[in-house]
């Protein structure tokens, strides 16, 4: 038993982990280029949407895998980030979750609640979340980076918890 | 035919060689649709039983299975230059699309262009096979498509000789329908003929034809290449004859100062494109259009084994999109292309925009921008091939994309004369109006005079008066007496002179805050409206040798900049020292030298240059305009046609164009028709494609003709156009189709397209359901399908966008059109939309005036192509978010495929660093473009505004209009993109957000009511106006189509139109006063007050006119003065006043004379001629006219004066 299942998940996730930090890197260099006008962006909208997918099913796969090793503590920390794929890809088209409700006295400007609020799909005829269109919208461009940089760190952080993980259960089955 | 349709089937390549072309082209055209790899071989060739129909027609068929033996023979024969293709018959201009398609775009396209332009048909062959010399260069293949639709790849599935003979051989699938149609229009007779052919049928046929087809063909290689040779050679001469030229022009202009020197250099330059061409063309083809008039379509049901190879190359193709026509292109090498290509041609676009923008460098960026081949771009600079207009989006250059981007060091010819010339009156029109009505203006109240001598001298008036807190709840009569005036900037006078006109410029604050924080704490939006193209009737024209820019953020220079010596400038935007270039210090207006700052470019904020040939990618393109026409049932019931043909024909002349420019016509029902206009034809020849899942091109140079060579078969088809379709019964709209069409046939030049539709698409790609719930109309819970339905449109909007076309869409229906979705098409091209709900020329009058007016209009208004606009503002702005009719390139870059004086754009700004170590901020907007006479010229407006850092000044220098403007966009988007009940909501909180910050920052009164800065003392009522206005109302009940036009008017208006349009003018007629009348020549035109848009400010013995921006209403009271009535009407009493009386009667009273000079006083400058409607107190359309009555209450919306309660209430909780 020196490789046990759970061990194989965190290798699993490991690998898998170093994948997503190289998409998140694409995705932020990809934004960062949209912003200081190197690309075009239908050129880059058609490369980074084809990435949307697979990003978002290979954490949903390690998190299955996770479940399956009941690595429960792994699995909760990683569904935030589950839960917000979902509704960053499905459920933001129904729901309008920022919704300015701005009063009088609070900090941000009550017209800033207008214009428009593209977090959610726009309609596609492809997978993938970024429209062309829209994409050079300040706020857009400024959500994309923002979730770019923290998807970053969330990733990079779960890659050396993932690490531990996995030596910790390397070492602890008992033939080592 | 049956070897044909073999091939067609089986081979992708045969097919394409095929002159038949029926084959061949639906395979092309599938790979570029995307779709081809998905057909089943029933849809491909599902056609031919339609085809069928048409077929019927006897004569034709025989010809058709001629062709098809020669083109086998020709097939093994000539494997790569197939793929050139040259058709020389019609067909063979499939062709073009196909293989070629990629070649239209790059290489070909130049050559098609210009050299098809003189000698109309044999040309177009000749460009293709001018290809050839090329092949050598797989790149220049590549087309750039944009989305990489377009490329077809030749893959290895077309190429298989073997493939084909075998086919040819093969029973293969026998109905070849060639469908021609080559029936005259005029006749009305489609004469669709299909000839089946089976393999074993051709026999005959082929005979027949085989003489002339193969002649072609056999002759044609030999030809092609040696064609090519020529023109190579001729190449030379005429690209360094452009060149040349512009050396020379300049230089003359230098010494001639004359204005327009360069329309010389046009001329001469055009000449020398379409010299080549002939030379060129004339050896390889000589083809009798014999073969054009038939369209082929496909229609061989089985050749199952042809059928996968067809496939497959489809799916190659299709997958990867970018055509390499290499010579040797096997299909491997555009495998491998493929892939990269399609990346690049994005980033092609991109450097083209760079590159235009970025100008100032010569070679190295257009190098670096176009050309997907090294060699051939380098031969084409070198002067060597000068009819390849580098194709916009070239690949190939992925490496040199960045090269451009860096700012290029200044030439070094400066040493050249001041070329500059300016038009002799600097001055602009708008201040000399502004100076006129001021003066004219009677001043009735202190705040307006205040205002004015604020405007005229001093600042302390203007801001005392704007600061002033007016307490809405007791000031009743907010409205000045005339029309709102756009605030003055408070800068020093001097900088007042030369500020750029508010009526192309303005922006919400016209004194910036110095930081975010006191821009949010003002709690007013910051940005920018921009009618950056309108109709100005003086603009100082500036030929230049160099364009002086910064050249740190290629800011043009400007009235605004400071020369720190005779030698230096200070850029205003960056704060970079640059050098004063030699040729600068030269003044053209007062030919002194040493006076740079007396330089037209530093006297006027207004300016036009005439760019080089460093902001172009590509020769200036001709003026290319496409119609594509609705003939279904619907359409022929509206009516539409008849009308739209007359006003074409008689604008015919006066379309914006020069001696290139060239038209197409394209109908379409459940079928796509085109017409084959070619010069020297007896009258114009319809050709039918019925194959709409697949459409393609049936012939590729006789469907765009040069105006001014077949304006006789133009106007044939034009006359005749009406009658043809008068009795259809076909119903289905295969719009997507067409669109698609119109695309491929405008790729290679750009150009603008028209629609008009007048039913929901119902065929094909780009099929529509019916959305709207005529239920839900009057719903005050959200409205639901403001947004597309499918994203097809866009993304063809989008492909247009890449390709330089702008697509304009008129709407001409009387049922739901879903609008939402159609309108994608033009609001990503840069196109306008018009919209004539219930048009019917019969039962619609009012809507059928409204219409031709709008076309006159539209048909002669001027037009740019190729469009860029870049917004530069002041370190520390940045801009947020744009609106308008466009497609974002970069975060300062609008790429406009065409660009009209109609529409406007608005842009959000923020303030994203400190202004603080400067007193001025400033804006500048530059539009690239190519005017309809081939020029490329910058038109360039700068505006200058105050930095404050104190709340006070901002408010006081707040526009209302311009602000609510641009909250009016931003709640369109809102609407889109969330809900409505969102936007009306966020509306009415920025109305109570200001009033509650304007009182806990500012206002130090312990004043209870609502108190507002004077300046503002109006946002509460337009905000209401706008809550009222169809495209943001509920509860009313507003057909969805109605209010998605009502949104794309708020998004493309001008600001002077919008406002109108939320809140229209409303004047009292009949007692007219000469006080303060304006004297303009020799007619006087009175000028009453504004009054509030409120019921108890009619009454029943007057006559009021409401302005609603593009439509009049006069209402007549039922006890209005009888001698108005008379005298203005012609009519006796009020009784006898007709119901729809839409025009004033032209009388001799002066009563009537002043009516009609105020009236036509109104019109004046606006773009698009209104109707008057007279209203009588007691007719039905009375309704029309109070819902335009924004102060009152309706069943559904609150009074002005309810409004302002519901504000205080919500700041005193």
């Amino acid at each position: 038993m020196a490789f046990t299942f759970a061990a194989f998940c965190y290798m699993l996730a490991l690998l898998l982990t170093a994948a997503l930090i190289f998409f998140a890197i694409w995705h932020i260099i990809a934004f960062d280029e949209l912003k200081t006008d190197y690309k075009n962006p239908i050129d880059q909208c058609n490369t980074l949407n084809p990435l949307v997918l697979p990003e978002y099913l290979i954490h949903f796969f390690f998190c299955v895998m996770f479940f399956c090793a009941a690595e429960w503590l792994t699995l909760c920390l990683n569904l935030p980030l589950l839960a917000y794929h979902v509704w960053r890809y499905v459920i933001s088209n129904f729901l309008h979750p920022i919704n300015y409700e701005t009063p009088a006295g609070s900090l941000e400007p009550a017209f800033l609640a207008l214009g428009c609020r593209y977090m959610s799909r726009p309609v596609m005829s492809c997978p993938g979340l970024y429209d062309p269109t829209t994409i050079m919208n300040a706020d857009i461009l400024a959500y994309c980076q923002k979730e770019g940089w923290c998807k970053l760190a969330f990733y990079l952080l779960s890659f050396f918890y993932y690490l531990y993980g996995y030596v910790f259960h390397f070492r602890i089955c008992p033939s080592c | 035919m049956s070897g044909f349709t073999n091939l067609n089937s089986s081979v992708g390549y045969s097919q394409n060689s095929t002159p038949n072309g029926g084959a061949a082209p639906p395979y092309q055209n599938g790979p570029v649709q995307t779709y081809p790899a998905m057909y089943p071989p029933a849809g491909y060739y599902g056609a031919p039983p339609q085809q069928q129909g048409y077929s019927t027609i006897p004569g034709h068929a025989a010809p058709a299975p001629n062709k098809a033996p020669v083109t086998n023979n020709a097939h093994s024969a000539n494997y790569y230059h197939n793929n050139h293709q040259q058709q020389q018959n019609h067909l063979p201009q499939h062709h073009v699309a196909p293989s070629p398609y990629s070649a239209p775009l790059s290489s070909a396209p130049p050559s098609q262009p210009y050299a098809a332009l003189p000698s109309a048909a044999p040309p177009p062959t000749n460009a293709h096979y001018n290809q050839q010399p090329f092949q050598p260069h797989p790149p220049y293949a590549t087309p750039g498509s944009y989305y990489g639709q377009q490329s077809y790849h030749p893959s290895s599935a077309r190429q298989h000789p073997s493939l084909v003979p075998v086919t040819a051989s093969g029973p293969g699938a026998p109905l070849y329908p060639i469908v021609s149609y080559p029936s005259a229009p005029g006749s009305s007779q489609y004469g669709t003929l299909s000839s089946s052919q089976s393999t074993s049928a051709p026999v005959g046929m082929p005979t027949q034809m085989v003489g002339a087809p193969l002649h072609q063909y056999s002759a044609a290689p030999p030809p092609s290449t040696t064609a090519v040779q020529p023109g190579y050679g001729v190449g030379p001469p005429g690209q360094t004859a452009p060149t040349v030229v512009n050396g020379q022009g300049s230089a003359a202009q230098n010494a001639v100062h004359q204005h327009y020197t360069q329309s010389h250099q046009a001329s001469l330059s055009y000449d020398s494109y379409s010299g080549v061409p002939p030379g060129s063309g004339g050896a390889d083809t000589d083809q009798p259009p014999s073969g054009t008039p038939s369209t082929s379509v496909h229609s061989s049901p089985g050749h199952h084994q042809g059928v996968q190879y067809g496939y497959v190359a489809n799916s190659g193709a299709s997958s990867a999109s970018a055509t390499t026509s290499g010579p040797a292109a096997a299909a491997a090498a555009a495998a491998a292309a493929a892939a990269p290509s399609s990346s690049s041609s994005d980033d092609d676009d991109e450097e083209e925009d760079e590159d235009e923008e970025a100008g100032g460098d010569t070679s190295s960026s257009t190098t670096g921008s176009a050309s997907p081949v090294p060699n051939s771009y380098d031969s084409l600079e070198g002067g060597s091939y000068p009819d390849s207009m580098p194709p916009s989006n070239d690949m190939t250059n992925q490496a040199a994309p960045y090269g451009s981007y860096g700012y290029p060091s200044m030439q070094s010819a400066y040493q050249q004369g001041p070329a500059s010339h300016t038009d002799a009156s600097p001055s602009h029109d708008l201040y000399g109006q502004s100076g006129y009505q001021q003066y004219s203006q009677p001043f009735p109240n202190l705040s307006q005079l205040s205002a004015a001598l604020g405007g005229l001298s001093g600042v302390p008036e203007l801001e005392v008066e704007a600061l002033r807190p007016v307490n809405l709840l007791q000031e009743r009569n907010l409205l000045p007496p005339r029309p709102l005036e756009a605030p003055e900037p408070n800068v020093s006078s001097d900088l007042k002179k030369v500020n750029c006109s508010p009526q192309t410029f303005r922006c919400t604050l016209t004194s910036i805050p110095q930081t975010q924080a006191l821009l949010n704490k003002a709690r007013l939006p910051l940005g920018l409206l921009l009618h950056p193209f309108r109709d100005l009737q003086q603009l100082p024209v500036i030929t230049s040798n160099t364009i002086v820019r910064c050249r740190s953020c290629r800011t043009y220079i400007n009235p605004f900049v400071t020369f720190l010596d005779q030698r230096r400038w200070k850029c205003n935007l960056c704060y970079r020292v640059n050098d004063v270039p030699d040729e600068f210090m030269y003044n053209p207006v007062t030919r002194s030298y040493g006076e740079p700052h007396k330089r037209p470019e530093v006297q006027n904020a207004t300016v036009e240059f005439i760019a080089s040939s460093d902001y172009m990618l590509r020769p200036p393109q001709p003026a290319v305009y496409l119609f594509v026409l609705d003939v279904s049932h619907n359409a022929v019931e509206a009516g539409y046609l008849k009308y739209f043909c007359e006003s074409l024909l008689e604008n015919l002349t006066k379309l914006p164009g020069d001696v290139r420019t060239r038209v197409g016509f394209l109908t379409f029902d459940s079928t796509i028709h085109f017409y084959n206009l070619q010069e020297g034809l007896s009258q114009p020849q319809m050709l039918v494609v019925s194959d709409i899942d697949d459409v393609f091109i049936p012939s590729h140079d006789s469907l765009m003709v040069n105006l001014k060579e077949s304006k006789e078969l133009v106007k044939d088809l034009l006359t005749s156009l009406p009658e043809m379709f008068s009795q259809t019964r076909e119903t289905h709209s295969a719009l997507g189709p067409a669109l698609q069409a119109a695309y491929k046939l405008m790729s290679p030049t750009g150009g603008r397209i028209t629609v008009f539709q007048t039913q929901l698409p119902t065929l094909g790609v780009g099929a529509l359901q019916a959305r709207e719930d005529p239920n839900q109309r009057s719903s005050a819970k959200g409205v639901q399908h403001l947004g597309p339905a499918t994203d097809f449109y866009k993304k063809l909007a989008l492909d247009c966008s890449g390709q330089q076309i702008g697509v304009d869409l008129f709407l001409l229906s009387s049922q739901y059109a879903d609008l939402a979705s159609l309108a994608c098409m033009s609001k990503y091209s840069a196109g306008s939309v018009f919209y004539y709900p219930s048009f019917h020329y019969i039962h619609n009058p009012a809507q059928l005036e409204k219409f031709q007016k709008d076309l006159e209009r539209y048909l002669t208004r001027k037009i740019g192509f190729e469009a860029v606009m870049r917004i530069r503002c002041t370190k520390g702005l940045s801009i947020h978010t744009f609106h308008g009719n466009f497609f974002v390139r970069s975060t300062d870059l609008l790429s406009l495929a065409n660009v009209n004086p109609d529409s406007a754009f608005a842009v959000q700004m923020s303030v994203e660093d400190s202004l603080a170590d400067s007193s001025l901020a400033c804006f500048q907007a530059a539009l690239l473009y190519t005017s309809s006479r081939g020029k490329r010229r910058i038109r360039v407006h700068t505006l200058c505004l105050p930095v404050v850092n104190q709340l006070s000044d901002v408010y006081a220098g707040a526009d209302v209009q311009a602000i609510t403007c641009l909250l009016a966009n931003m709640a369109i988007d809102r609407s889109v993109s969330s809900s409505l009940s969102d936007a009306r909501d966020a509306l009415v909180n920025a109305v109570v957000d200001l009033v509650s910050a304007y009182k806990s920052n500012v206002s130090n009164l312990q004043q209870s009511g609502l108190v507002v800065p004077a300046s503002m003392r109006l946002f509460p009522l337009y905000i209401l106006a706008l809550l009222k206005q169809k495209a943001l109302r509920t509860g009313t009940s507003t057909r969805l189509d109605e209010r998605v036009f009502a949104m794309c008017e708020f998004k493309t208006q001008p600001l002077q139109q919008l406002m109108r349009l939320v809140h229209p003018d409303l004047y009292r007629l009949d007692n007219m006063s000469d006080q303060g009348a304006l004297h303009l020549n020799d007619t006087v035109v009175p000028q009453p007050h504004l009054l509030h848009l409120s019921a108890e400010r009619l009454s029943r013995d007057g006559a009021f006119l409401m302005d609603c921006s593009n439509v009049f209403y006069l209402w007549i009271g039922k006890c209005c003065n009888e001698m108005f009535i008379r005298d203005v009407l012609g009519c006796p009493n009020y009784a006898s006043i007709p119901p729809n009386m839409s025009h004033i009667p032209e009388l001799e009273t002066p009563l009537s004379e002043r009516v009609r000079a105020f009236l036509d006083w109104l019109q004046d400058n606006r773009a698009f001629s209104c109707t008057i409607h007279v209203v009588k107190d007691d007719a039905s359309a009375k309704a029309t006219l109070f819902q335009h009555l924004v102060e009152d209450q309706s069943e559904v919306a609150s009074s002005y004066r309810d409004f302002l309660q519901h504000i205080q209430q919500q700041i005193s909780k």
